[in-house]
């Protein structure tokens, strides 16, 4: 159906065109109040047809069966009105090969994921009987087809298995939220991690604790990073804030901008992650692309558009949004990692704040860097130890200046979620109100 | 044309489609079957900077099957229309395999209905060429204005129809239009980057598209002016909030506690939520109800076949009622208020909000500050969220009150606090009601949704006030 979708563009008028398919067949077990309440079969699937007509991109897509006239009117309606094209579809392409299929994801049976999940619930209550958990246990299996005018064609399978536990107690108007999750295209056989995580949350927060107003050292869990400072970190390198000038990275690649422990990169080639993939949405092939090395700038993230515009080379970032539309994301971001674990930076800090929830986090002057929010989950640390939950804390700050200026140290890295692997960190000083 | 899209996807006229749902849904052992069928037809068009960036339409035809059995529910979403007792007969052994317990369900009258389309000035009649001038225009009034560094505007409008039935003999279809515009502004001077910007929304009409030069001439020299704006000082302040802010609040601090799915599996929950309670002054009363007309939360029925009410959340200050599914509304004993939306079909309904708002009270903007030696006037959202506890709000606008009067514009500052202290802080509400359509709500993956928020201007005792 796709070679007649471009067929069709081409005889009506379009210069070139692309379609893309893309379909995914997902099982979710979801578990209520720490029992299995529902099983979801989704199966959805649809096309997204660019054409460049008269050096314009018009954009169309569809989830009707079928809908080859449909969608090629529909992406020639828009092309007059679009954004000049500033680029070709990429022309036939070696892809890498990249592992993201895992047949026991296919295969793995209903009455596994409903013992996994249950399992999960079971294992985090026995820590907090009164905790009321919501859990959920997913398999998926991804599909997706890329051609184009030029010649261009990629296709590839991918296979997602997910988990996670939250649960939450209520005692009175106070209100503790726990929870974690794991992600990977392999079959997840079991939860101890995940568990590990959530139990290890429910323990630092079983007393309660009171910070002083003020600067103090900061540690931020794993999660805590994936929360609430890589938002705000990885906009700065989208190639088109950079082009912009709204990225305040704009101009200043090559700079020692970072701490030179401080490396972060981007990269699609790792086996079974869930970002990982041959190529990006729009054709072009994966690699391992540093974002900052030892300290310093090294690159930033392009989709073929914004390359063309920015007169860079296109990296691999175009990814397709739900109507099909391509912006610019990061793929599997790896973050570099030091030795210590989390109570090792405990240790190290001796007396500060730890961070594993922030909420309101995106609220602020994201593009320049700046998080700020309510800490949601997080702990007092005092001689070294952990001594219980804080509350009504609020803490700000610039993930810039912070890896700039106030590294003291990267913990160990993991997975958090799917695709995203980073350390716990301290920082030597951070914003920190606290009511009282 | 749009009215027979069904029809062309489905080869089936409304009659057959009618008879094929009704045909696949008898004959199963389950507690409760539904049949949705919902077809979109988009467009989004899409600004950074000086250029259009993206333009592009969109159509969607899906379906999806639920079934309930024993208390264990089953869900099946897909696109082809073919083979519709296949998905029941899946969607049904799912519900088998999860249900051990005992099914609850409120009771509802079942309701067969065909709900037209009442439309004002309809998008889909507007050609792509108008419309993007419309929003050239906006974007040049941005850029002309000195001291703008970028801009950023997103408009998108979905036309869609959805048709419900279930094994008890409902069916009803149901048709909307959504219409919303973003526009926002950014200025810049050496480092420092300030943001402002507008979200508008209407349900079925086009029109107020095409009356937002002054609006937009507004945002864009509210961002230049920021950039000379002082921060507040941060700490507790009394507070007056502009009707959008304190729709938002509404709907974020109070609305998701009220939403029964999160209560009735947890004895805590229901406990602190319990009928009766006092959550505010007397002067305080807070509605939701789809049945108010004419706004982007507005239906007819939901997503279960429930007549669209309006219900009392709160009334002079006490609980007196919470949203329900069928299911939320049984297990708590409670009636069902027409609250189980669902994004797509490729979602179950769950408990949502509709048009959520303050009733007005009968105080003038001018008694409210009257006697604020210091304070803080926050308008327009900008972002928020809550933890059901506690919640942090980011205001778009802000001045200092000084002496009863508005004094300087502030930089944009976040307002945060416990929901239940900040509720009972609500000590004057104004007579001058006014919605916000502009936002989308997001809950369990299902986002946007529309959803409108309203309210009077009101004051806060006191919150905690910071910089954003």
């Amino acid at each position: 159906m796709l070679e007649a979708i471009i067929e069709l563009a081409l005889r009506r008028g379009a210069q070139e065109a692309e379609a893309f398919y893309s379909e995914v067949e997902e099982t979710p077990v979801l578990f209520e109040a720490n029992r299995l309440k529902q099983l979801n079969a989704r199966q959805v699937s649809g096309v997204a047809l660019r054409v460049i007509a008269g050096g314009r991109l018009g954009a169309a897509s569809s989830s009707r069966r079928g809908d080859v006239e449909g969608l090629v009117e529909m992406a020639l309606e828009s092309a007059p009105y679009g954004p000049e094209a500033r680029f070709h579809f990429p022309a036939a392409d070696s892809y890498p090969s990249v592992q993201t299929y895992d047949p026991q994801v296919e295969s793995f049976s209903l009455d596994d994921m409903v013992h996994l999940g249950q399992g999960l619930i079971d294992a985090v209550r026995r820590e907090e009987p009164e905790l009321v958990c919501d859990a959920s246990v997913r398999r998926a299996v991804h599909r997706v087809v890329g051609i184009n005018s030029n010649g261009g064609r990629f296709e590839y399978r991918r296979t997602v298995f997910s988990l996670g536990v939250h649960g939450t107690l209520v005692r009175g108007t106070d209100m503790l939220f726990v929870g974690d999750g794991q992600a990977s295209c392999q079959a997840i056989r079991d939860g101890a991690t995940v568990v590990q995580e959530v139990v290890r949350q429910i323990l630092w927060a079983r007393r309660t604790a009171v910070v002083r107003t003020g600067e103090m050292p900061v540690v931020f869990t794993a999660q805590g990073v994936a929360g609430a400072l890589v938002g705000p970190l990885a906009t700065a390198f989208s190639g088109r804030l950079a082009h912009q000038g709204q990225s305040p990275l704009a101009g200043r690649l090559g700079e020692p901008l970072y701490d030179q422990r401080f490396s972060l990169w981007d990269d699609p080639t790792l086996p079974y992650r869930t970002g990982s993939r041959i190529c990006d949405d729009e054709g072009v092939a994966s690699r391992r692309l540093p974002l900052v090395d030892g300290g310093v700038v090294a690159h930033f993230l392009y989709d073929l558009q914004t390359a063309g515009l920015a007169g860079a080379e296109p990296t691999g970032h175009g990814s397709r949004g739900p109507g099909g539309q391509v912006g610019i994301s990061p793929s599997c971001l790896v973050f570099a990692e030091g030795e210590l674990n989390l109570e090792d930076l405990v240790r190290e800090v001796r007396d500060g704040l730890v961070v594993e929830q922030l909420m309101g986090a995106g609220q602020g002057n994201v593009l320049g860097g700046d998080f700020s929010g309510n800490v949601l989950l997080g702990y007092k640390i005092e001689g070294g130890e952990v001594v219980g939950r804080v509350k009504d804390t609020v803490v700000a700050g610039n993930v810039h200046r912070l890896l700039a200026e106030a590294l003291l140290a990267l913990g160990r890295g993991r997975w958090v979620g799917g695709s995203l692997y980073v350390p716990p960190i301290a920082f030597a000083r951070l914003s920190v109100a606290a009511k009282g | 044309m749009d009215n027979d899209r069904i029809d062309e996807v489905t080869g089936l006229d409304a009659d057959s489609l009618r008879e094929e749902i009704e045909k696949a849904l008898r004959g199963w052992d389950a507690d409760y079957l539904e049949i949705r069928i919902d077809e979109t037809s988009a467009t989004r068009i899409l600004y950074r900077g000086h250029e259009l960036e993206e333009i592009g339409r969109s159509r969607s035809f899906g379906g999806n099957v639920r079934a309930l059995y024993r208390g264990g529910w089953g869900f099946v979403s897909f696109n082809d229309p073919n083979d519709l007792r296949r998905r029941v007969e899946q969607a049904v052994s799912q519900a088998r395999f999860v249900g051990s317990e005992r099914s609850h369900l409120a009771e509802v009258e079942p309701v067969v209905d065909i709900v037209p389309l009442e439309v004002g000035k309809d998008p889909r009649q507007v050609p792509l060429a108008r419309k993007k001038e419309l929003l050239d225009e906006y974007n040049a009034l941005i850029w002309s204005t000195p001291g703008i560094s970028s801009s950023n505007i997103f408009y998108s409008d979905a036309h869609k129809r959805v048709v419900f039935a279930s094994s008890e003999g409902s069916y009803v279809q149901q048709e909307r239009i959504d219409v919303s515009l973003r526009i926002g502004a950014t200025a810049r001077r050496d480092g420092d980057v300030q943001q402002a910007s507008v979200s508008l929304g209407a349900l079925n009409d086009f029109s107020f598209v095409e009356t937002l030069h002054d609006e937009v001439q507004r945002v864009a020299r509210r961002a230049v002016e920021l950039l000379d704006a002082p921060y507040v000082r941060p700490g507790v302040y009394p507070v007056v909030l502009d009707p959008i802010l304190a729709g938002v609040f509404c709907h974020e601090a109070f609305g998701h506690l009220s939403e029964a799915d999160h209560i009735y599996e947890n004895e805590r929950l229901r406990e602190l939520m319990v009928l009766g309670r006092r959550f505010g002054q007397p002067i305080l009363n807070i509605v939701d109800g789809a049945a108010v007309p004419g706004l982007r939360g507005s239906y007819r029925y939901d997503d279960e076949g429930v007549p669209a009410q309006k219900t009392y959340l709160i009334r002079e200050g006490v609980l007196v009622g919470r949203l329900h599914s069928r299911e939320t509304a049984a297990k708590m004993g409670e009636r069902p208020t027409g609250n189980a939306r669902a994004l797509d079909y490729r979602f179950p309904p769950i408990v949502r909000m509709t048009n959520t708002y303050i009733e007005p009270g009968d105080a003038t903007f001018e008694q409210l500050i009257a006697d604020i030696k210091e304070g803080v006037y926050a308008c327009n959202w900008y972002g928020g969220t809550t933890s059901m506890e506690m919640f942090t709000f980011s205001a778009g606008e802000a001045y200092m009150i000084r002496r009863g009067q508005v004094t300087e514009l502030l930089r944009p500052v976040k307002l945060t606090g416990n929901v239940f202290e900040t509720l009972m802080n609500i000590d004057g509400i104004g007579r001058d009601l006014a919605f916000n359509q502009g936002g989308g709500c997001g809950k369990a993956g299902q986002m946007p949704l529309p959803v409108s928020n309203g309210s009077p201007h009101i004051r806060i005792r006191q919150c905690v006030v910071g910089e954003r």
